[in-house]
């Protein structure tokens, strides 16, 4: 057997900082997206979609794409379904990224090394915030090659905004699917939990609060994130609608754009925070 | 640099009302192997995940090098290698991936990291699957690569929680095999396992724990000693049979000694009272008497004895 002592003396060993670790993890983190297809699968759902939107446009031209305004035509593209791909992107690379570090046992491969919670979860945070940004500028170029085929190059500053829009989200989405998936063990119910709260809570939630009770549903993030499709609309839709129907009065709350990157930073800087510090608390028994 | 050490003060862990470990103070410290002996439930994974970041202490502290683990944990762990009960890894990364990250994290300089992992991993026997996905490998694998890992870097300390389990026999032996190899060189070894004969086989101490609580430290022989009585027994090997009369006058009259029983032909059981000392020194009067020593070890069955007594107490 190698006399390991011998061979290599262990003073030259010197722990990277924090920030070097944040790196190493981010790394990894990476090469496990690729190596486990889950990168690809995402890749090939996106390059669908976007094939689909091409064919459907281009085959039966449905109105308000090619037929309008090149900013008609950005904002049904994009507006109908970034979202979706945004939160595909939560689920696919952040619904698990911690839990599975406790229901597969991963965790007990990585943690007792010399290097902080902390650095484990902001550096898998940035490797899904990499690979979603892919993905995300994936379906931007399907979306541009698809508008400066019918358009040109008229490319309305809109849609610039919403993709920054639509970034912003995603890293308020990450935000959230990280913290979810610190406070489950298990996986599954954490991308549950976020498939529930995106698909349905948020938008009755956002219904209730705004048609019935007459309140501003300020503190649910898809209402902040509604600036994504707003932005597009010209002249921009005013704050509060009220639509008189007989004795019913229904009123709608539309985001600003200040409030809407507002409502979305501070979902990210909370729940980012919130899932660190479980994190950081969180046990292997 | 100082010498290794490992310490638990006040150390307690709660699971709700439960205590799994209560007040643990254990220093341990020095080159060495010590075993963490105790019965399943004993509280030893418990405990050595408070030395390793998985979970938190209730209360007291986990030192390594006298430096906190759960406040300083860059600073403690830097020169720790460990295996906890059996960890997973990336099922999509191979070997040489897995221990590259971890070679990285632990700051093994980048011109010596792939000669410390084809070690490491030629250690534990594993070559032929050094760059196979680990997502196929079998349990006893996969415990085999972690023992690897914790390897990277040279570590001044080993923290492992009962490493051989999961193993086959041939496995089990082998890994038995690289912990002794690795005793030595300024390296504190601190192994649990509920296995008597293999703390007494790898180890040169044992801390013994039970119902959360630890019962005793000290070396092997003084451990048997002090639970028989301050008696002890060692095994002689032989390379040719030995004479009655030498046996019952020579050997019995040596200083000490209290009985001598032939176990076979080659083989002595010899009683005595003392510790390492006279242990030490016994041997020396029995080479001198040329009777062809080829072996000498304190005897297992007695360990087995002390032990059982000792966990018996606490029931
Ligand atoms: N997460 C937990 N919740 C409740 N009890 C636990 C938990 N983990 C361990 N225990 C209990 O603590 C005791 C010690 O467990 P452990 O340290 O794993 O023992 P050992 O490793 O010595 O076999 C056992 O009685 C076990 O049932
Ligand atoms: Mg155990």
């Amino acid at each position: 057997m190698i006399n390991m002592s011998e061979t290599y003396p262990s003073s030259g060993n010197v722990v990277p900082s924090s920030i070097a670790q944040v790196g190493i993890i981010t790394k990894y983190t990476f090469l496990d997206y690729f190596r486990s297809r889950r990168f690809l699968v995402l890749a090939i759902i996106t390059l669908l979609i976007g094939f689909l939107l091409t064919f459907a446009v281009g085959y039966y031209n449905p109105p308000g794409f090619r037929g309008g305004t090149s900013l008609n035509f950005y904002g049904n593209w994009w507006g109908s379904v970034t979202t979706f791909v945004v939160i595909l992107s939560g689920i696919f690379f952040g619904g698990d990224a911690i839990s599975g570090e406790f229901q597969n046992k991963t965790g007990y491969f990585g943690i007792p090394n010399p290097i902080n919670r902390s650095s484990i979860y902001v550096g898998k945070w940035l490797a899904a915030f990499l690979a979603s940004t892919i993905i995300l500028g994936v379906f931007t170029v399907i979306t541009l090659g698809n508008g400066i085929a019918y358009f040109g190059l008229d490319i309305p500053i809109e849609f610039w905004e919403s993709v920054l829009f639509t970034w912003l989200y995603l890293v308020s989405v990450l935000g959230f699917t990280f913290f979810f998936s610190a406070v489950f063990k298990s996986s599954s119910i954490a991308i549950l939990t976020t498939v529930i709260l995106f698909l349905f809570v948020f938008g009755i939630i956002e219904l209730v609060a705004g048609a019935l009770a007459h309140v501003e549903p300020w503190f649910i993030l898809t209402y902040g994130a509604a600036i994504i499709s707003n932005v597009f609309l010209v002249p921009y839709p005013p704050h509060i609608t009220v639509l008189e129907a007989g004795p019913l009065n229904l009123t709608t709350y539309t985001a600003t754009i200040p409030q809407g990157i507002a409502i979305m930073a501070v979902y990210f800087i909370i729940t980012f925070i919130l899932g660190l510090l479980l994190f950081q608390r969180k046990e292997f028994t | 640099m100082a010498n290794p050490s490992l310490e638990a003060v006040n150390l307690s862990k709660r699971f709700g009302e439960f205590p799994a470990v209560s007040n643990l103070n254990l220093k341990i410290e020095g080159s060495k192997c010590v075993g963490f002996l105790g019965p399943n439930g004993a509280g030893k994974t418990t405990t050595l995940k408070m030395f390793t970041d998985l979970i938190r202490s209730t209360s007291g502290q986990a030192l390594i090098n006298g430096v906190n683990v759960h406040t300083h944990k860059r600073e403690a762990l830097a020169s720790v290698g460990s295996l906890i009960e059996t960890p997973e890894i990336y099922p999509s990364l191979t070997p040489r991936e897995a221990l590259m990250m971890i070679a990285e994290i632990r700051g093994v300089p980048a011109a010596e990291r792939t000669k410390s992992i084809e070690a490491a991993i030629s250690e534990v026997r594993m070559e032929k699957w050094i760059d196979k996905r680990v997502g196929k490998f079998s349990k006893g694998m996969k415990q085999r690569i972690c023992i690897a890992s914790a390897l990277l870097s040279n570590p001044s300390i080993l923290i492992l929680d009962e490493p051989t389990t999961g193993l086959d026999p041939r496995g089990m032996s082998e890994v038995r095999g690289i912990v002794k190899s690795l005793k030595g060189k300024k390296r504190l070894i601190f192994m649990s396992s509920h296995l008597l004969s293999e703390v007494a086989e790898v180890c040169d101490e044992v801390a013994i724990i039970d119902h959360g609580k630890l019962m005793i430290y000290d070396t092997i022989p003084n451990v048997t000693a002090k639970f028989s009585g301050g008696e002890n027994l060692v095994e002689v090997g032989l390379n040719r049979p030995v004479d009655d009369a030498l046996l019952d006058g020579t050997i019995a009259g040596l200083p000490d000694v209290l009985s001598v029983k032939k176990k076979d032909g080659k083989t002595l059981s010899i009683r005595f009272s003392g510790d390492l000392a006279v242990q030490e020194r016994l041997l020396g009067d029995l080479v001198r008497l040329n009777i062809g020593v080829v072996s000498y070890k304190p005897s297992s069955s007695e360990l087995e004895d002390a032990y059982l007594k000792l966990i018996k107490a606490t029931l």
